[in-house]
């Protein structure tokens, strides 16, 4: 349930969370809440796409990144 | 050998910090910062697709719902792969219809088995003994359970423990003998003679002014 694929592409847990982070949603509690999956989960995930370099971080709120936002897009055509 | 029985010695004591520890695991890689703010328990098996494990693993996903009432995660460990821990999961849903809804680590380095004194060479060498380590939302360990190879878990008492540790936190008593939720619980014991002597006048169950009880 990683939320990045071996082959670098978020899984479907992993959109979803790009999904929250989209809407603004920034602490991993408020994406915790947002996804309906449990804090160490969202905390690992939003850890996750920071590395991949789809999500920033900054005081302990997420936003997607450039090349996130550019990623998001491909799924929702 | 030396190493291992050297870096067992070290293991974590209640009231201290649990570990810190970044694992790989089925649920991708986890830190233990990652359940701050939360009650963890942690806990290891010996191996993958063994009958007590597996009876453990179905009667852990049991009282999860219940855990999670409570504000408590499940983090299960043992030596295997992740490859091999994922196979073990969906082969005990397939023959069982259950669900393992928690993350296992897959510890093939032993480095989180070493740090929380999981492997006990008088038991086995290369596997880790059945230990429970409950953490507390401030990531310090409250409880420390070990049991040996050949014995399952008994999950009513984990879940006591939990309810026990709970109750104390939020108000300032302790638990006796046997305590189930909704039973009495222990007032503190006075540190002075003259709060001894109000001790038997505030309308406690008391045997002596040392052990008195209470409803809450």
């Amino acid at each position: 349930m990683a939320c990045i694929s071996p082959d670098g592409k978020p899984t479907e847990s992993g959109i979803k969370m790009m999904r929250a982070l989209q809407l603004g949603m920034g602490s991993p509690e408020k994406i915790a809440k947002e996804v309906g999956v449990p804090l160490f989960k969202a905390r690992s995930s939003l850890r996750e796409l920071t590395q991949a370099g789809l999500a920033v971080e900054k005081d302990d709120t997420y936003e997607l990144s450039p090349k996130g936002i550019e990623l998001l897009d491909t799924f929702s055509s | 050998m030396e190493e291992v029985r050297e870096r067992a010695i070290s293991l974590p004591r209640l009231g201290e910090p649990a570990p810190a520890f970044e694992a790989a695991t089925t649920h991708g890689v986890l830190r233990l910062e990652d359940f701050k703010g939360g009650w963890l328990i942690i806990f290891s098996h010996p191996a993958d697709f063994t009958p007590v494990c597996t009876t453990e693993f179905i009667a852990f996903a049991e009282i999860y719902p219940e855990l999670q009432k409570r504000g408590v995660e499940l983090l299960g460990l043992s030596v295997d792969s992740v490859s091999s821990h994922i196979a073990w999961v969906r082969n005990i849903e397939e023959k069982t219809g259950v669900k393992i809804p928690f993350p296992v680590i897959a510890d093939l380095s032993k480095e989180v088995s070493l740090a929380y004194g999981m492997i006990h060479p008088g038991q086995s060498k290369t596997e880790t003994v059945r230990c429970v380590f409950i953490i507390d939302p401030n990531q310090i360990v409250r409880t420390i359970l070990y049991y040996p190879l050949t014995t399952g878990r008994n999950m009513d008492e984990i879940l006591r423990i939990v309810d026990a540790l709970q109750t104390t936190d939020k108000n300032a008593v302790a638990t006796p003998a046997n305590w189930r939720p909704g039973d009495m619980v222990v007032v503190p014991p006075p540190n002075t003679q003259e709060m001894a002597e109000e001790r038997v006048k505030q309308g406690y169950e008391c045997v002596d002014w040392y052990l008195c009880k209470k409803k809450l």
